[in-house]
This record gives structure tokens, sequence and C-alpha cells, in this order.
């Protein structure tokens, strides 16, 4: 862990934060006031869908399109109120100081694009320099995430590449900036099992060596907890539990037992599986 | 070892299938074996392009290029399937929100085998699938998009058993599925094998919910069988290929110093035609081609 | 009084829109009533449909509306400007234009609704057949519709109505004619993206033939965008009928269809601008009427642009 990891301000804070979105039938609610933070760590967000769990990472961005309703008693990065910023100032933290990868790289990566160009592009966003001096640093980029050939791979079309390496090239484009906080969205649900592990990795990686914070939200609660220091769950848009990962198992939330205790297990004995009981006072509240 | 008496189910032997010409060939399926008794549950393990679903297609009949033989039931499958056979075997699909027409009532969906059929007394068929499944008749005139993930798989699991088949070829049924539906699901289909005696073979990428719902498995990779095992040899870590011990380290999550001993499976055997690999020049890193 | 009515209204409304629904019936009624609120809410779309609906009540009732019989002559009277005897003027030979244009109507929907009725299975047809099949059905039935398409629209429609006689039943065989191609791309269309889906495999999984398949799956998710070409079509419809008209081609007189009526009033157009004008104000509206509606049917219908999918 970097020694940028322990100062006692968090890096990000978050207090109450609703999402709201009217619609012909009523007000949805897909965040009913949750409260976090986060430091210099990974922190990941559980929860099934409908959980709220993406809308809470696009709402720290200000990326909630309308008709939804952003509301917070306190949403803080690095002491500037996220709240209160103006929409260009919106725009030099997106990218610079918090990043976002989403799931697939085929509907996050330009298609008629070369790769290379496109991580270019995103430094060029935030750093006035000469192309040439942009297409240096995606290659130094390409070749921290782990590609073994950076000047083929930066003129390949996004099409031409597996789907692991189109994660790695999302990464490179989001990390190339050198942001504090990055914002994972799933960014592993639609590879397969040791490709995933393998982003990961390089993932933990660059998150430890540069000392950013890393909010990983996703549906696997097993990855997550094996992958971040602290876990978050969520439920119909409440947080349910917060928990040191490595105490997972000692999770006191009947949500949390219920869902660690329906996934079969390879050395699981076959019989029913147990099946998660949803109490309807979850739905009110959660902590 | 399961203990299934009589003769095999389903019988496949050296299973082949090849897509596109030429330069462009993927040899999808390599050589592939195995067998099925009656009442067991076989599982089909592999990450995407395996073959795994494509080996699922075949024997279905909706891949009618493939070569080999296979043997359902006793009787010898030729490409194309007759209407006895999909009154003997069915399949579930892994996207619910794809299997079910966008435009058909959960009703018109049951309604429609039976008419191809022409079973007789139509509404009860349909009534007591429904109750099998777990919906009652409030589900009867919805649409799918009315319908959650979970509900919607149970009506293409209704739909899957509304012919009563014998057989049924799961593909990867729950892994668009929260985990909480996944376990329904799972039960679901548990007790419907109990009920029916049904046989089924189970194609998934989870190793996990190979190891909870079946008896053997067999493991792919790039097209080819890697390692045939029964699930208790699973269980007491018994697997010998590298790769199946590769999945099982991965299946348990993340763990960094796992991942670096982690190596790239390539194309196993000396057979002709190329692997499914990316179609980038060699320099480039190439891993496992997401293929059909 | 209201509250009863009121109730009554909430009672229907729950009805329609119940999440249970209870039969075949309303299920499809229900979706239909939340089509309908979709579009209702869109201004531009009410204002095409009340011009199309205007167009069918005037048509129905023209016996009541007009004034007068659209044939009867009164050449004392003729090339009158706008009075109260006569709210649209009289033409060359005295008749009513008021009158002429109201029974005028009949032939303009006539036109449009035999054409679409005609055309747009034909290019279902053509289009399913063609994307399900593949191979070489499709490869022969789609260089027919290239071959179709190649010609401009009113230069075929004049050579087929050159060749089958002027008249006005044989002006529509020529509209539908040319009409048909640009329906059977989008059904073609259409149908390659679906053929490949789960529900598709799943129905031939159950022995499906081909006919049911493309009848009963396949058609169904062609119709909404099918609906949305055909409405916004009918403009170019009613103008092609108007051209052929025009040019004499089309209905023959004394039929007092629009596009006729202004080629008839070519020749006073200089000092009774409004017996050519007035008919040609009638086909913009009633083309305006349909594009409107047919914007408003994409908006709900089609599911990219967010209807339901």
């Amino acid at each position: 862990m970097s020694d940028r990891a322990m100062s006692d301000k968090p890096l990000l804070a978050v207090e109450d934060l609703k999402v709201r979105f009217p619609t012909r039938k009523g007000v949805v609610e897909a965040v009913r006031g949750i409260s976090f933070s986060l430091g210099r760590e990974k922190l990941g967000i559980v929860g099934e869908s409908g959980s709220g769990k993406s809308m809470t990472g696009r709402a720290i961005l200000r990326l909630v399109s309308r008709p939804g309703i952003v509301t917070a008693k306190r949403m803080e990065f690095d002491g500037i109120d996220l709240q209160r910023a103006s929409e260009a100032q919106m725009r030099t933290i997106r990218g610079q100081r918090i990043s976002m990868v989403m799931q697939d790289p085929k509907f996050s990566l330009n298609p008629v694009m070369r790769v290379g160009e496109q991580i270019a592009e995103a430094y060029r966003t935030h750093q006035k320099v000469r192309p040439a001096e942009a297409k240096k640093r995606a290659l130094e980029m390409l070749a921290a995430v782990r590609i073994r050939d950076p000047e083929r791979v930066y003129r390949a079309y996004p099409h031409e590449v597996s789907g692991g390496m189109g994660q790695r090239i999302m990464i490179a484009m989001m990390l190339i900036p050198d942001p504090d906080l990055l914002i994972a969205d799933e960014p592993t649900s639609a590879l397969d099992v040791t490709v995933q592990l393998q982003v990961l990795a390089i993932l933990d990686d660059l998150v430890t060596q540069r000392g950013m914070g890393l909010i990983f939200i996703s549906h696997d609660l097993n990855l997550v907890a094996s992958f971040c220091d602290r876990v978050v769950i969520m439920y119909a848009g409440h947080i349910m539990e917060i928990c040191d990962a490595k105490n997972l198992a000692a999770a006191k939330h009947p949500y949390t037992r219920g869902l660690l205790n329906c996934l079969p297990k390879i050395d699981g004995d076959g019989g029913d599986l147990p099946v998660l009981r949803r109490d309807p006072a979850w739905m009110e509240q959660g902590i | 070892m399961s203990a299934h008496p009589g003769k095999a189910m389903i019988e496949v032997e050296k299973l082949n299938v090849i897509f596109g010409q030429s330069e462009d060939r993927v040899h999808a399926v390599r050589d592939v074996s195995f067998q099925v008794p009656e009442g067991a549950t076989f599982g089909l393990v592999g990450e995407s392009g395996s073959g795994k679903s494509t080996v699922l297609r075949a024997l279905s009949g909706l891949n009618p290029e493939w070569t080999g033989q296979m043997t359902v039931a006793g009787q010898t499958l030729g490409p194309k399937r007759d209407k006895a056979f999909y009154k003997l075997a069915q399949m579930v699909f892994q996207d619910p929100y794809g299997s079910l027409h966008p435009r058909h009532t959960v009703d018109r969906i049951l309604m429609e085998p039976l008419a191809i059929h022409r079973l007789d007394d139509p509404e009860n068929r349909i009534e007591r699938v429904l109750g099998e499944v777990g919906l009652g008749p409030d589900f009867r005139f919805r649409y799918p998009h009315q319908l959650s993930g979970g509900q919607r798989q149970r009506v293409a699991i209704a739909r899957a058993l509304i012919l009563e088949p014998r057989i049924l070829l799961l593909d990867e049924p729950t892994s668009a599925l929260d985990v909480s539906v996944q376990a329904e699901v799972l039960n679901l289909l548990q007790r419907l094998k109990k009920e029916r005696g049904l046989t089924y073979i189970l194609v998934s990428h989870d190793l996990s919910v190979v190891a909870h719902m079946c008896d053997d498995l067999a493991v792919m990779n790039h097209g080819a069988v890697v390692e045939e095992l029964a699930v208790a040899q699973l269980k007491r870590h018994e697997p010998k290929h590298p790769y199946t011990r590769q999945l099982m380290v991965a299946s348990l999550g993340y763990d960094r110093a796992a991942v670096d001993r982690f190596e790239d499976f390539g194309v196993e055997s000396g057979a002709p035609g190329r692997g499914d690999e990316t179609t980038l020049p060699p320099a480039v890193e190439s891993e496992h081609n997401r293929g059909p | 009084m209201t509250s009863q009515s009121e109730h009554l209204s909430g009672g229907w409304r729950a009805w329609l829109l119940s999440s249970s629904p209870a039969s075949r019936g309303q299920a499809r009624l229900g979706r239909f009533y939340i089509a309908w609120l979709s579009f209702r809410s869109n201004y531009l779309a009410m204002l095409g449909l009340g011009i199309v609906l205007g167009l069918i009540v005037v048509a129905i009732f023209a016996p009541l509306i007009a004034p007068y019989d659209p044939n009867a002559q009164i050449l004392v009277d003729r090339l009158q400007f706008f009075s109260w005897a006569h709210p649209f003027g009289t033409d060359d030979l005295g008749r009513d234009i008021f009158s002429r244009i109201i029974y005028g109507s009949r032939l303009t929907l006539y036109i449009v609704i035999l054409v679409a009725i005609i055309a747009a299975p034909i290019g279902l047809l053509v289009g399913t057949s063609a994307g399900y099949f593949g191979g070489w059905v499709d490869a022969v039935l789609m260089r027919i519709t290239d071959i179709f398409l190649a010609f401009p629209k009113l230069v075929l429609a004049l050579a087929l109505v050159a060749a089958l006689g002027p008249g006005i039943e044989n002006a529509i065989i020529a509209i539908a004619i040319t009409s048909w191609p640009p329906y059977a791309r989008i059904a073609r269309a259409e149908t390659l993206t679906i053929r490949n889906s789960d529900f598709i495999s799943a129905v031939r999984l159950q022995g499906a033939g081909r006919a049911r398949i493309i009848w009963s799956h396949i058609v169904p998710l062609c119709t909404s965008s099918l609906i949305v070409r055909v409405t916004l079509d009918m403009a170019g419809i009613i103008l092609i009928a108007a051209g052929l008209g025009f040019l004499g081609l089309g209905a023959q007189p004394p039929l007092p269809e629009w596009g006729a009526m202004i080629s008839a009033g070519r020749k006073v157009l200089l000092n009774q601008w409004w017996v050519a004008t007035v008919p040609g104000i009638a086909i913009f509206i009633v083309s305006l009427g349909f594009n409107l509606l047919g914007d408003g049917l994409r908006d709900v219908l089609d599911p990219k642009s967010g209807g339901q999918g």
C-alpha cells in the first residue's frame, strides 16, 4: 500500500445519496439514501439487479441522465463539493481525477477509430501535448496493462481485439490521465473466468502502485470479497451492510448471509440451495 | 461414480463441427465423445469459445452441419430432426430476455407447441405446467416485458416441459440471472428432474453450478474435451488436467499469486485446421476468442 | 355524477393497466391502451390523427355534408369567387368546388387504402421470405425488388397506366406495383435481425414449419415498422395519384379527384386562382396529416426510439 493511503480525510464522502426517477406511474427510487466513504482503498459495491449500485457510480460522476434527480446531504471528493460543482468543473474532474470503466468494451470503444488513437485522444483531452507525445504515453500505458505488442495493438480496431484485451485497453484509456479514483462498473462481468482474474490483477497492481481509490461495482459477491478491501452490500436502493472483505463470512445482516448461502459451491452436498427470503422490511431502510 | 443402470440415453461419438471455409475455418468442436445414462445430469464446462454450446446445438438439430455419430434413446440422428425427436428432447436457452417472443403472451407461447403437435386438452396442460414451474394463473396472459428475468426463465422451462420430453438440454440456464434467482431456478430444475425422471445435459462456464447439479462432467477447451470426470472426483480435488485445475482455482475467487501462475492453454491436438484464435497477426497476444 | 363517471373510468383504466390480465383479449387491449397513452401525449401526432379521422368522416358522410351534387353544372355561375352560396367558389363548368372537394375525399381515401392493402402484404411476403430462406431465394427476390426500385415511381406508374389504360383502378394498380419494394426491404431487414433469435430457435425446436415461423413469429415483429412506413408513404401515394390525375391518366372526368381538379384549373390559374389552389391545399393538408400520424406512430411503435420492444 503506498504512503498516500493513510490520511484521515477520506477521498470520497457520500452522505444520504438519493437518485429518483419520476415516471408516469409515480416516482421510482433507484437509490434511497445511502452513505459511505472511501479512502485510497478498494471498495466493492455488491448488489443484485435493481439494487441501485450502478446508479450510485453514475451519480458520483453526475452521469445520471434526465429525468433522474440526484440529491445528497454531502458528496465530496477530495474537498470538492461534487453537487455544487459547475458542469465545466465536472468535465475537468471526469477522466482526470475520477475515471469510470464500464462493462462491455464493445460499447465503450469507438468502433471506427483505431484503439491507440482513442487512448491518445483521452490523454490529450486533459493535457495539452503534441500528438507524438500522446502516442508515446499511450504506448506506455498499453505496456503497463501487459499487452505484449503495444505497437500492433495501437493500430488495431476494437472489433479485432478479444474481450479481455478490450477491457485492458479501456483500463489503459481510463488510467492514462492518472486519476485519483476509478469507478469500475462490472468491468469483468462479460469476460471468462480466467481472463477476468488476469484483468483484475492488472487493475490491482495499477491501483496499488498509484495509490488510487477504486470503487468496484459487481453482482459477484465472492469475487468482490476476494478482490476488495471493504464491501458494501446494497439491496433495493439501500445499503444493507458494510464490512471488511476478510470478515465477509462473519457478516451479520440476513440479506448478506442469504446471498452467501444461496451460492452453489464445488464442495457442496448437492441438496436444495437455501432460497433467499426477502424481508419486506429491507425495502424500507438500510444503514 | 454415479450408478445409472441401463443403456446410455445419449451417446455422442467423435463429433466435429466446422464453421466457415478455407481461411476462415473455425474448428469449433473437435472429436468430442461422451455418454449420458438415463436419468443422469451431464455437465459440459468450458469458457467462451470452448464449443460447449455448439455441441448442444448440433445435438438439438439447430446446427445441421456436423460429422460424427449421435444416438438419442437408441435412435441414430441425422442432420435433420423429426417431430418425434422434439417430443423427446427440448432445450432451455441462456438469455431469458431473448428466448421468449416479445409479442406473444405466456399463454400463446405455451400454446404453440401444443398446436404444432396437436395435443388435446391445451387449457389444462398449460395451467398444470405453469403450476409446476411455480407460476400461478396470474402470469398466464402477461407479455414477456411484464415478467422478471427469473419468471421468464420459468416460462422457458415450462415451454420446454409442456411436450413432456425425457431429455432437457440446458444451455447456461442461469448465467443471466441474479444469484438468488439462480438458486430458485436450480432448485426447480432439480425437483423437476426427480419428479419426471428427466435426463439433463447442462452447459455452463460456472464450475460450482456444474458441481452442484451434475453427476459427471466433461471439461472443454478450444473445441476439444480435455478431461472427463465424475463430480465426486471434482469435489475431492482430483482433476488431473492442468486446465481443469486452473478452472477450479479461478472459480474460488481472486488470488493475486494464483493469477500469476495462470497459463494460456492453446489448441490441444494436432488436428487439421486452425483453432478459433483471434484474427490478429501472431505477434499480438492471443486470448480465448469469444466464439460461437 | 362526476364521481360516478370517475369511478367507472377508474375501473376501466385499472382493468386495462392490470399487471395480471385474465384473458388474451384483456392483455391485448391493455397493450394498445398503453401505446395509446403514449401516442396521446404527442400533440402533433394527435393533430395528424385528427386530420386523417376528419378525412374519413368527410368521406363517409359526403352526401350529408356537400351542399351540391359535385357533377351538377350551372354554367351561368361558372368561375365564381368564394361566397356564401359557394364557400370555395365554382369551377369552369359551374360545379361547386366545395362539394367536389368533399366527394374527392372519397376518391383519395379509396386510392390510399387500396394501395396500402395491395402493396404492403406483397412487400411483407417477399421480404420475410427472402430474409428467412436466404440463399438463392433471397438473391432472386431481392434482384426483382431492385429492378422495381430502380425506376422512379412516377415514371413506372406512368408506363403501367399507359399500358393498362387510363382510369382510377389502373392508377391504383400502377401505384401499388411501384410501392411494394421498400416494404420488402424493410421486412427483409427485420427478418434478418430476428432470424437468429433464441425465440425463433425455440419454436424451430418444437417442430414448427417454416410457414408457421414466418407467419406467426416473424411477421408480427415486422408490422410496426411496416405500419409506420406505409403511413408515411400515404402522402406520396396521394401525390402520385394527383400527378397521374393531373396528366389525365388517373381518375377520368367527371370524377372529382383532386389532382384532376388541379389540372382542370390550370387553364384559369391566373385570374381564377382558387380553382386549382383549393384542391392543392386539400392535398397538402391530408399529406401533412398522414406524415404527422406516421411520425407519431413511429415514436410509439419503434422499439429503437423507446416504444414497446
